[in-house]
């Protein structure tokens, strides 16, 4: 049994990606992996904070990395966005003495202090390095040869770095479908990015920047996609049907998270995967290759 | 050289100040940020020109532009600029004094996307997607038609059950200690 310390993030832990979190719990637990969530965590502030309140977007890290060093344990996060922003203030407060007293200052009021111990891992690298790819192979009860996978890394789980993997052209997530038995298909645009949340308030420029994403997942032939970043699933999942309106395509491209497919490749049932959670619908593409 | 320094580029020396933006001055102008970011035939200035511009002291054009908010945060500039300077957290530190000083650009719904966001994290510590979006809607005082051309998703969010209604919250005491610890952060004005 390994021991992690688990910050689910807001989108994963009940937000409209709870399936993440869901399906990420189920694999784990398969994979002898216990992620313990980090009492009263805090939301990370993603990028908005720090554009808003820069001093106050370090401190809503640092009360996390705070709370988590106590425990000892890596801290866990499924999320893209909570792994870059917690790693960044790690980094900025080494490289900074003036901004690490400061934010000491700041953590005192709330009666915390931070020696910098925490480390912060994404749970790609937990499942990739930790666990690693021939105890998931060993897992596989659902052959699924065939199935054609493309694995979409998104901006934030490689970069700015230094990341487990290279900045922009990561294997782990392909490495590991390999080792799911299925196949990933060449994706040459896998670390670029989704449009994040400008989604929300630049619909325009984030549709132009999905579309170019499914558009080269479907003519590289794949079947699905699979995500690591809440963000980077809504975006593809969710909008979609925006960008085949917008764009007159008709693409209707699967978008899973990773810890879904390993749970399908596991055998672990659809229930506890959250798979009916997809917008497009996940059966069709399956059906063909679980259970036979 | 004391004189130097009073009459000096003070928006570079602004810029400086915030713990990432001191690269900015290794800038050789070669376009490898411009270049590889997926936003910038949106922006009025890409990244290159506006370090130029913010080198050259154009306080209100650089800070009024639309640039750094569209800046989707990918950080591909970052990892392939020759200079090591981090034109991403060059665009935050943009968009933090563009704030400051009340500049923010008004052809961009991004600012009070982002000051919606940041209210609930603020006040609660965690963003529950629907009030986050409501809230967004009601500040950036949407037209009814456009949000009405939302409901479709949301609709297909809600059957899909991936709409929380209900705000996470975090323990009375926790919720506490998060305030005094921004109020703090705020009370000391900034990074710099």
């Amino acid at each position: 049994m390994r021991y992690y310390t688990y910050f689910p993030g807001c989108s994963s832990s009940d937000g409209g990606s709870r399936a993440y979190g869901q399906s990420a719990l189920a694999v784990a637990k398969a994979l002898d992996v216990e992620l313990i969530e980090l009492e009263d965590w805090n939301c990370c502030g993603s990028t908005p904070y720090t554009s808003v309140e820069a001093l106050g977007s370090f401190c809503l890290s640092a009360r996390n990395l705070a709370l988590a060093e106590k425990r000892g344990l890596d801290l866990v996060t499924p999320c893209s966005a909570c792994y870059l922003i917690l790693s960044r203030t790690n980094s900025y407060l080494r490289e900074y003495p003036k901004l690490r007293a400061k934010v000491g200052e700041a953590l005192a009021a709330g009666g915390l202090e931070y020696r910098r111990t925490a480390r912060v891992r994404h749970l790609l690298d937990i499942f990739a390095n930790d666990i690693g790819y021939d105890k998931i192979a060993s897992m596989v009860k659902e052959d699924l040869s065939g199935l054609k996978v493309a694995p979409y890394y998104g901006c934030q789980v490689v970069r700015p770095g230094p990341s487990f993997d290279h900045p922009e052209s990561p294997q782990s997530l392909d490495r590991l479908i390999e080792s799911l038995g299925a196949r990933a298909t060449p994706f040459p645009l896998k670390t670029r990015c989704c449009g994040g949340s400008l989604i929300i308030s630049e619909e325009d420029i984030a549709l132009e920047l999905i579309h170019k994403l499914l558009d080269s997942a479907s003519s590289n032939g794949a079947e699905c996609i699979v995500t690591v970043c809440p963000l980077c699933q809504t975006n593809l999942d969710v909008y979609q049907g925006r960008v085949n309106k917008k764009f007159k395509t008709s693409f209707n491209l699967p978008i899973l998270f990773f810890t879904q497919l390993m749970g399908v490749a596991f055998g672990i049932e659809g229930k506890a995967l959250a798979l009916e959670k997809c917008i497009v619908s996940t059966e069709k593409a399956l059906a063909r290759y679980v259970g036979r | 050289m004391k004189t130097n320094v009073q009459v000096g580029n003070t928006f570079l020396e602004e810029i400086c100040a915030v713990p990432g933006g001191e690269q900015i001055r290794m800038c050789i102008q070669c376009g490898t940020c411009t270049a590889s970011c997926p936003n910038a035939n949106r922006m009025d200035h890409g990244p290159r020109e506006l370090i130029a511009m913010a080198r050259a002291g154009m306080r209100q054009e650089v800070l009024s532009s639309n640039s750094m908010w569209f800046c989707a945060s990918c950080y591909l500039c970052t990892v392939r600029c020759p200079r090591d300077i981090k034109p991403t957290e060059l665009m935050h530190a943009l968009e933090h004094l563009a704030v400051r000083h009340g500049l923010s650009n008004a052809r961009t719904r991004t600012p009070t996307m982002y000051r919606s966001f940041s209210d609930f994290v603020y006040s609660i510590g965690s963003v529950p997607e629907m009030g986050f979006m409501t809230w967004f809607l009601v500040l950036a005082r949407t037209n009814p038609l456009r949000a009405l051309k939302m409901l479709p998703l949301m609709f297909s969010l809600i059957r899909h059950g991936r709409i929380s209604v209900r705000a996470r919250r975090l323990k009375p005491e926790a919720e506490r200690q998060l305030r005094a610890i921004l109020d703090k952060a705020e009370a000391m004005g900034g990074m710099s």
